[in-house]
């Protein structure tokens, strides 16, 4: 058996360094604690490559399939003699990737954030708590126990939360971080109960022992979990649609997605960690892990997919109308995460049927760098420019040649223009789509065209548009610029690693084919989107005089395109925006949102209602005493029989 | 029986008593400084904490009126420890009052009566002790000599008291009635379940109800919360809760086993509204002392699930969370106490801006307050989330559910408290408060331990093995 135990120090890494900052950051090394924590970060990054290549390409298979591993297990706790938490690091290829993943963009988050953040008061508590983000991250993927799963999925929500509120001086990035504590608390409630669940049915919180019980048919546990059931449906729908409604939390899906616009309101490297790459995959990496259980129950499944393409869908509408950056951004995030979920959901275990669980994962891979590269851009604009609105911006190209081409090339791997790294990952999703269910491969594929209009929206309206006002102060330090280069770089190579050798549902290479005859209606469709985003949003204000002039010479212009222009801003302005884009940005700012404060209100006035019952007066609460043995003597002596 | 196991049996007891005799003297004796005294009585206390370590041994005495194993020596050690805590804490309250010494005799009289209630082997003395451990509490309530509210909480609670005292000895007396006998072991034989028993078992539980202060018997909760003073609000909502608790859980896992049948949905409904109703008052209120007073309510709620789960998972939860409780509300009460002693303001909303003037009391109360609503990796996490498993056992999964979604709201106020201590703008916040030592010490004591039982396994494997015997 391979010796994994070095692994350890991957996530222990950040744990020291957040209790060494935490404790005497502020008072000891105030400017020296960025570097204190990137230099960490860089030796738990370099650790976890050593790892992923000694497990990918080493020792970590055996006859051509790669092996789980728990490469460290300690016996934490011992509940009652069946149930047991422990604390344990699994290695297979899914954790392995995800420790690569997530130290990779934190050590670029920590290296951009030494320019971006440089000055601010709190620098060393900035870097303690990322650093205890990253920790808790890590321990989440590596867990092999699911009460340790829960235990860092709480840690990362409460260290999110501190990161969200950093600037705690801003009345908005308070609310915004209260908002998403409680949304995800919420959800997290689900999760709490699947386990409690999964445990009760399963005998036990270890994940490897629960997938070999609950997707063995024949066993006891699995027969009385699918036996067992509650308003028609069985327990282990149940149990797997709470511990997806937990993942769905942490991934923004549909309906708990309100907090993640919000969240935008913390700084904007944090949204580069936790909005791209890290937390709010945390759900999809859930599902993956249960996966082999999932697969055993075609309901959980579908509602997996069907959530994870509407939730594609809905939010890829809303980010073509959005105009703050970042929340564009954020946005496209929820598409992209609806994305890899549905992919989860129409796969299944094992053989060529997985390829829907490979596919999701590589997106997962190939996303987490060209949005994490997207956010940082975007931090790097906002560094310049002092706002986040579309409108204040326009021209930057000129003034950051760096960030601008870094941002176009996240933006085409995003929209999934080939060669680029999203482009490997999309096309598999879709043909995972395709084969199982076209109704999901129509809501991607327009999807797809709609990711590419919005995000070359966001692309030409920062740096194109208009001729720049902005006084430059120069484009930002090497720390800002140099993760924007390497993230560009992977935003184009990453795509081209043979993921579906390393990375499937049974650990055995899945043999893939490019379909070039496959890829042309996406691909087409994406260019197609991407030249209407070029033609509406390069120039400013440029249309309606076009328009003017074409009236004069109406012959020459309307065989060329003025007809399809018109058509197309009909369509756009005066159709698809006011009367699609904002009623649903409507519904989901009032009705989902407002759902929720009503909950809030009706708490409240429950709570104002039974005011009366707490009178103060001594007679009053011996008449509720008596009243309340009565009504328990009446209930119990005549009634309960 | 030698006359050393006698005294061993007994010793924690003694220990106490002896410690009551040695402060009547000193009372008798010359006048000394409050400070002086103070270091006295909790070295004392202290060596009393200790000492409850030293030659445990089980058995029975006097004709079974009294027993004890190493479970019931390791709760009566936690409420040593919880009384020496509450004792530093309350330092600044005490270095300037007249009566200091009478205020200790009462509570060590009231702690003597818990530990005898707790060893109890019959049903007069376990009345006996409950007796001993509720009259002296409402003298210590009316210890702020000079406030009304004060002399109305204790008038409040000795009412409230004598009416639940009442109808419980009306209870225990149709038991006998009905039975034949006031032995715990004795009387499992005799329950069959007739109306009469049952009435008098509900009379029996409203009696525990009461003093836990379980959603409807809690309404005197709130009034001498607030009115006592904070050392006694305290030493009511953490010390005198867990000795009850202590002997309930005990008590319906042996003696009522055979009426399991009604008290497991008695507990259901019970503890859903205890939960409920204690978090919606939480949500509104602004005195801290109250706000602490409706959610350790809905704390026992949540106790109140995992005894519902009867199983030796029940027992070791419901003692490991109520360790973990006397941390973190301790934490959270010394905060307060130290507040309201050296300021007099007991406002949430004078709290807020705390962190700007006083950064360390400000993370103290954070962590006891994210302990108190279960965040990890505080210990109030495991604790909460064991109670869930224990009760999750007979599958009733609606009350789970319900308790697990009050974790969220309960999450939102405590959250607010938070808000207010570190985001909040505040013209005057509370000056800058230098903490006394014994205070300090305690603070440190209860942080460790919100931190470290959680975190150290050893604490609950522990009183998982003594949890047998149920």
């Amino acid at each position: 058996m391979p010796n994994y135990a070095y692994i350890l120090l991957i996530p222990l890494q950040p744990l020291a360094t957040f209790i060494v900052l935490g404790l005497f950051g502020r008072k000891y090394f105030k400017t020296f604690s960025g570097t204190i924590g990137t230099v960490s970060l860089l030796i738990s990054t370099i650790v976890s490559f050593v790892a992923a290549i000694q497990y990918f390409f080493v020792d970590g298979k055996v006859n051509g399939i790669y092996q789980k591993i728990i490469a460290f297990k300690y016996t934490w706790l011992e509940f009652s003699p069946n149930v047991s938490i422990d604390m344990g690091i699994i290695v297979d290829p899914i954790s392995v990737m995800m420790l690569v993943v997530v130290t990779f963009v934190s050590l670029m988050v920590h290296v951009f954030s030494l320019g971006y953040m440089k000055g601010e008061d709190r620098f060393a508590t900035y870097y303690a708590f990322l650093s205890l983000f990253t920790f808790s991250m890590l321990g989440l993927i590596l867990s092999s126990n699911i009460f340790q799963v829960y235990i860092f999925w709480e840690l990362v929500g409460v260290s999110s939360f501190l990161l969200i509120g950093y600037y705690f001086e801003k009345p908005s990035a308070v609310a915004a971080s209260k908002k998403a504590f409680i949304v995800t608390r919420f959800a997290d409630l689900g999760f709490l109960i699947g386990i409690l669940l999964l445990g009760f049915y399963g005998g036990t919180l270890d994940i490897g022992i629960l997938i070999e019980r609950l997707t063995a048919v024949q066993s006891p546990e699995y027969t009385a979990m699918a036996a067992a059931g509650f308003l028609g449906v069985s327990a282990l729908t149940w149990a797997l649609t709470l511990v997806f409604i937990g993942g769905a939390g942490k991934s923004a899906m549909f309906p708990l997605h309100i907090w993640l616009p919000d969240a935008m309101e913390g700084p904007t490297p944090v949204s580069a960690l936790i909005h791209a790459a890290t937390m709010v995959v945390a759900g999809v990496y859930l599902v993956a892990r249960l996966f082999p259980v999932f697969n055993m129950d075609a309901a959980a499944l579908q509602v997996v997919t069907y959530t994870g393409a509407f939730s594609a869908l809905l939010a890829a509408v809303i980010a073509c109308t959005q105009t703050d950056i970042k929340r564009v951004l954020a946005y496209s995030t929820m598409s992209q995460i609806g994305y890899m979920m549905f992919a989860l959901g129409v796969s299944k275990y094992g053989g060529e049927d997985g390829l829907g669980y490979m596919a999701s994962m590589f997106h997962l891979f190939t996303h987490a760098f060209f949005k994490s590269l997207l956010f940082l851009g975007a931090g790097a604009v906002i560094h310049m420019v002092h706002s986040n609105d579309m409108k204040d911006m326009g021209g930057l190209r000129k003034l950051m040649p760096v960030t601008h081409i870094a941002f176009l090339i996240a933006c085409l791997a995003i929209a999934g223009i080939p060669p680029f790294a999203g482009f490997f990952s999309k096309e598999e999703i879709l043909l995972a789509a395709f084969h199982s269910n076209k109704l999901i491969y129509g809501v991607a594929l327009f999807t797809a065209a709609l990711t590419a209009f919005y995000m070359f929206r966001l692309y030409f309206s920062i740096f194109w548009s208009k001729e720049s006002t902005v006084q430059s102060h120069g484009e930002g330090p090497l720390s800002m610029k140099l993760p924007l280069v390497i993230l560009a770089a992977c935003a184009v190579g990453v795509g081209f690693i043979p993921f579906s050798s390393l990375v499937t549902s049974d650990g055995e290479a899945l043999e893939t084919h490019m379909d070039i005859t496959f890829s042309i209606a996406p691909v087409g469709l994406t260019l197609i989107a991407t030249l209407l985003a070029s033609y509406l949003y390069k120039k400013e204000n440029d249309k309606p005089a076009k328009l003017a002039a074409s009236f004069d010479g109406f012959y020459q212009a309307a065989h060329k395109k003025f007809y399809v222009d018109e058509v197309y801003l009909f369509i756009t302005k005066k159709i698809v925006f006011p009367l699609v884009g904002q009623p649903i940005a409507w519904v989901d700012k009032y009705i989902v949102d407002g759902f929720m404060n009503l909950l809030a209100s009706i708490t409240a006035k429950i709570s104002a209602l039974i005011k009366g019952l707490q009178s103060g007066k001594v007679q009053n609460y011996a008449l509720y005493f008596f009243s309340g043995i009565a009504a328990l003597a009446v209930l119990f002596i005549y009634l309960w029989k | 029986m030698m006359l050393v196991d006698f005294f061993i049996l007994l010793k924690q007891e003694l220990v106490i008593t002896v410690i009551l005799f040695l402060l009547l003297f000193i009372k008798l004796g010359k006048d000394r400084t409050n400070e002086s005294l103070l270091i006295i009585i909790n070295v004392l206390l202290f060596l009393n904490f200790v000492a409850g370590f030293c030659c445990c041994q089980e058995g029975m005495l006097f004709n079974e009126m009294f027993r004890t194993t190493n479970l019931i020596v390791l709760e009566k050690n936690i409420l040593n420890l919880a009384i020496w805590l509450i004792s530093l804490q309350s330092y600044a309250w005490l270095k300037t009052h007249k009566h200091l010494i009478e205020f200790y005799i009462l509570l060590l009289t009231t702690l003597l009566g818990m530990f005898f209630m707790i060893s109890s082997g019959n049903l007069l003395m376990f009345y006996l002790g409950l007796e001993m451990s509720t009259i002296p509490l409402a003298a210590a309530a009316n210890f702020d000599l000079f406030k009304r509210q004060s002399s109305e909480a204790a008038m409040k609670l000795i009412i409230s008291s004598a009416f639940s005292s009442a109808l419980l000895l009306f209870g225990i007396s149709l038991l006998y009635g009905t039975s034949g006998t006031l032995t715990f072991s004795e009387l499992t034989i005799h329950l069959n379940g007739a109306p009469l028993q049952i009435f008098s078992f509900i009379l029996l539980l409203s009696g525990f109800f009461f003093k836990i202060s379980a959603v409807p018997f809690h309404l005197w909760t709130a009034d001498v919360y607030e009115g006592a003073p904070v050392a006694v609000t305290a030493y009511l909502s953490v010390v005198s809760k867990a000795a009850v608790l202590f002997v309930f859980v005990s008590v319906l896992y042996t003696t009522f086993k055979p009426l399991a049948n009604i008290w497991y949905p008695v507990l259901c409904i019970l503890s859903l509204l205890t939960i409920i109703v204690g978090n919606l008052f939480a949500l509104r209120q602004n005195n801290f002392k109250r706000f602490l007073a409706f959610s350790s309510i809905a704390q026992v709620g949540f106790i109140l699930i995992g005894i519902s789960g009867s199983s030796q998972e029940g027992t070791a939860s419901v003692i490991y969370f109520i360790l973990i409780y006397v941390f973190s509300n301790l934490a959270a009460f010394g905060v307060v106490s130290l507040v309201s002693a050296l300021t007099g303001k007991e406002n949430i909303s004078d709290f807020k801006a705390f962190y700007t003037t006083n950064p360390l009391l400000s993370w103290i109360l954070t962590i006891a307050l994210f302990s108190l609503a279960g965040v990890p990796p505080t210990a109030g996490f495991f604790g909460k989330f064991f109670l869930l498993i224990a009760g999750a056992a007979k599958g009733n999964y609606i009350l789970i559910g319900v308790a697990a979604l009050n974790m969220v709201i309960s999450f939102y106020y405590y959250l607010r408290v938070v808000k207010a201590i570190f985001m909040d703008d505040n013209a005057e916040p509370i000056a800058k408060i230098k903490i006394p030592a014994m205070p300090k010490l305690a603070l440190y004591i209860c942080v460790a331990g919100i931190v470290l039982t959680g975190l150290v396994s050893y604490v609950y494997d522990y009183i998982y093995s003594l949890s047998t015997g149920f």
